[in-house]
């Protein structure tokens, strides 16, 4: 029996020694964090400087920009990312002709397997102002096309309706499988008492699907502060930058391109911890309020 | 009378449900197809909003002029490999933490739990993990693609539900009767039965390096070792002309060849998965169902 205890711990062994190295070591050097670090002197070797980079974080210009521009996307984000795919599963359910809904659900996903580079020059080539496909269309009906990438203020419409495209045929698969979990019975039942579709989606549907949309929803609130970094940042430049700065492209300039290593650090701590708590949070608060939750 | 109102009520809800499916359809296709038309298109016919459905002059300067560059096949030729052997590292770490964690009799499951769990939700952050990879030496080597961040606790958790949910237990019950070990077990048996979920896990872990390029950017200098999207974003998003600077007429030309080799490029690297992806959907499909059953 010891020695299937220790087979165990040997099929174990490669992801655990990686995990320790390259999740847990990282986390030891969140000291850079409280730190002047600098990478001559070494982690052991650098000055403590308790929470100087929290508070320079804090009282600087771009505290309140990124955090704004990261709420503003995140929350804009889940007020159409979330219930559009619960739209879409629904009515697809309803659909009678089986070819047809199996063709509207394969091409619907085409678009998920894109590369974030990739979508992030496509919007760059549709939107652009002289040659992209939409400024055309705009001059077919004698209009001018802004250039869109250039207004700050246009930036989150970009970002979220983007996504909307690439995403939400395959973020409503997991809702047409609680949908297909449903006795068939059920709509037999509602079609003798003469139920209409609206009312089967109403009575039948929408109340099956509530647990599983209620854990995606504290998922996706738990992650308010944790938005993409690679489409933000693909897609910002200097014009929009006003509204396209939010805290991990900030993180990755201070370090990576500023190289204030223990500013960036600090910017990145707070930001998790910001998350962890968000998380706990909505997971106590949906507890309490409905019967689902994480953990 | 009521029953026939409420028939065609029911008809009214079934057309505009298909008239919304038609208009989300060309709205995923349309954009796609253009991509491919565009690329075989004379770019001043593109810019000039003259190519709709079909190119005016087929012309494949653009693919002539991408396919000269060398770097383009050199970061092809990367991408494969990386994917190929970093999915094939990934699977054996992932899926032997998901059988070993599967099994009841593991020491310290609990405890192990929680190891797993927590960099979901924590990291050290872009600096700390950086100044790790640098004191493992894998900066800018090729197995900073393939190794550090195989991990992944979401696959592993999939796995592990599929281990508990279709390998019975008397299995291994029987199987330990008759001498089997712990090792001999899991790839005599635990492997060979669970192809499905190995197969899952190797597609998502595939697609995502395909699409990756974040990693590359922060640990990977040597031009001879980028993947493919970091070249496409010189292409797409920087707006760098691989064909080089010129003036006068000739820029005008040049630019036109640029935005040429920009629908190509994006034609040339996004094909081959989306190619793949009818035949493979299958596989995708099931995947979320296994995830989701966690749930």
């Amino acid at each position: 029996m010891k020695k299937n205890k220790i087979q165990l711990l040997i099929l174990l062994a490669p992801s655990a020694i990686l995990l320790f190295c390259f999740a847990y070591l990282p986390m030891f050097g969140i000291i850079i964090a409280f730190q002047n670090y600098s990478p001559g002197l070494g982690i052991l070797g650098s000055k403590f400087v308790g929470f100087k980079n929290f508070l320079q974080y804090f009282k600087s210009y771009q505290f309140g920009v990124t955090i704004k521009n990261t709420l503003v996307i995140s929350l804009y984000s889940i007020l159409v990312g979330f219930p559009l795919p619960i739209l879409l599963a629904l009515m697809c359910n309803q659909m009678k002709t089986k070819m047809f809904k199996k063709t509207f659900q394969v091409i619907t996903y085409l678009p998920h397997f894109i590369s974030t580079m990739v979508m992030c020059g496509l919007v760059l080539i549709f939107l652009s102002p002289s040659t992209g496909l939409f400024a055309n269309i705009a001059r077919l009906m004698g209009k001018e096309f802004p250039n869109i990438m250039a207004q700050a203020s246009a930036f989150k419409h970009v970002y979220v309706w983007s996504d909307i495209w690439q995403h939400l045929g395959w973020d409503s698969i997991i809702y047409l499988a609680a949908l297909s979990g449903i006795d068939p019975t059920y709509y037999e039942a509602a079609t003798v008492d003469g139920a209409t579709t609206m009312q089967k989606i109403r009575y039948i549907d929408i109340p099956m699907i509530m647990p599983t949309a209620m854990v995606l929803l504290i998922l996706r609130a738990g992650s308010i502060l944790g938005i993409g970094f690679e489409k933000v940042f693909l897609l910002q430049n200097v014009q929009n930058i006003l509204s396209s700065e939010i805290i991990s492209t900030y993180v990755y300039k201070m370090g990576m391109q500023s190289m204030q290593y223990s500013l960036s650090t600090a910017i990145g701590l707070f930001n998790t911890v910001v998350n962890v708590v968000v998380l706990l949070l909505v997971n106590f608060m949906a507890k309490k309020f409905t019967e689902s939750s994480l953990f | 009378m009521t029953r026939t109102r409420k028939l065609s009520q029911d008809k009214v809800v079934n057309i505009v449900f298909h008239i919304i499916a038609i208009l989300m359809i060309i709205a995923v296709i349309y954009p796609l197809w253009f991509v491919i038309i565009a690329s075989f298109s004379n770019p001043a016919d593109v810019a000039s909003g003259k190519v709709w459905i079909w190119p005016k002059v087929i012309d494949v300067r653009g693919y002539e002029k991408l396919f000269e560059q060398t770097q383009l096949w050199r970061s092809y030729l990367n991408t494969i490999i990386y994917t190929v052997v970093g999915t094939a590292f990934a699977l054996v770490v992932n899926i032997t933490a998901g059988y070993a964690m599967s099994r009841k009799d593991l020491p310290g499951k609990k405890l192990l739990n929680t190891f797993y769990i927590v960099p979901m939700f924590v990291s050290g952050g872009l600096i700390p993990t950086y100044v790790v990879v640098k004191n493992f030496g894998l900066l800018d080597t090729f197995w900073v693609m393939v190794i550090p961040f195989a991990v992944s606790t979401y696959n592993i958790i999939v796995a592990r539900t599929f281990f508990q949910n279709s390998l019975p237990e008397s299995l291994w019950e029987a199987a330990q009767i008759d001498g089997c070990s712990t090792l001999r077990y899991f790839f005599g048996f635990a492997v060979p039965l669970s192809k499905a979920v190995i197969a899952v896990i190797g597609l998502w872990t595939a697609v995502g390096h395909w699409n990756s390029w974040f990693n590359a950017l922060i640990y990977l200098q040597n031009e001879d070792l980028i993947p493919l999207q970091l070249l496409l974003r010189r292409i797409l998003i920087s707006n760098e002309s691989l064909l080089g600077a010129a003036t006068g007429t000739m820029a005008q030309e040049l630019r036109q060849l640029s935005d040429m080799m920009k629908y190509g490029s994006i034609v040339v690297s996004t094909l081959p998965i989306m190619m793949l992806y009818p035949f493979l959907q299958k596989y995708f499909n099931q995947g979320v169902m296994i995830g989701a059953v966690k749930g």
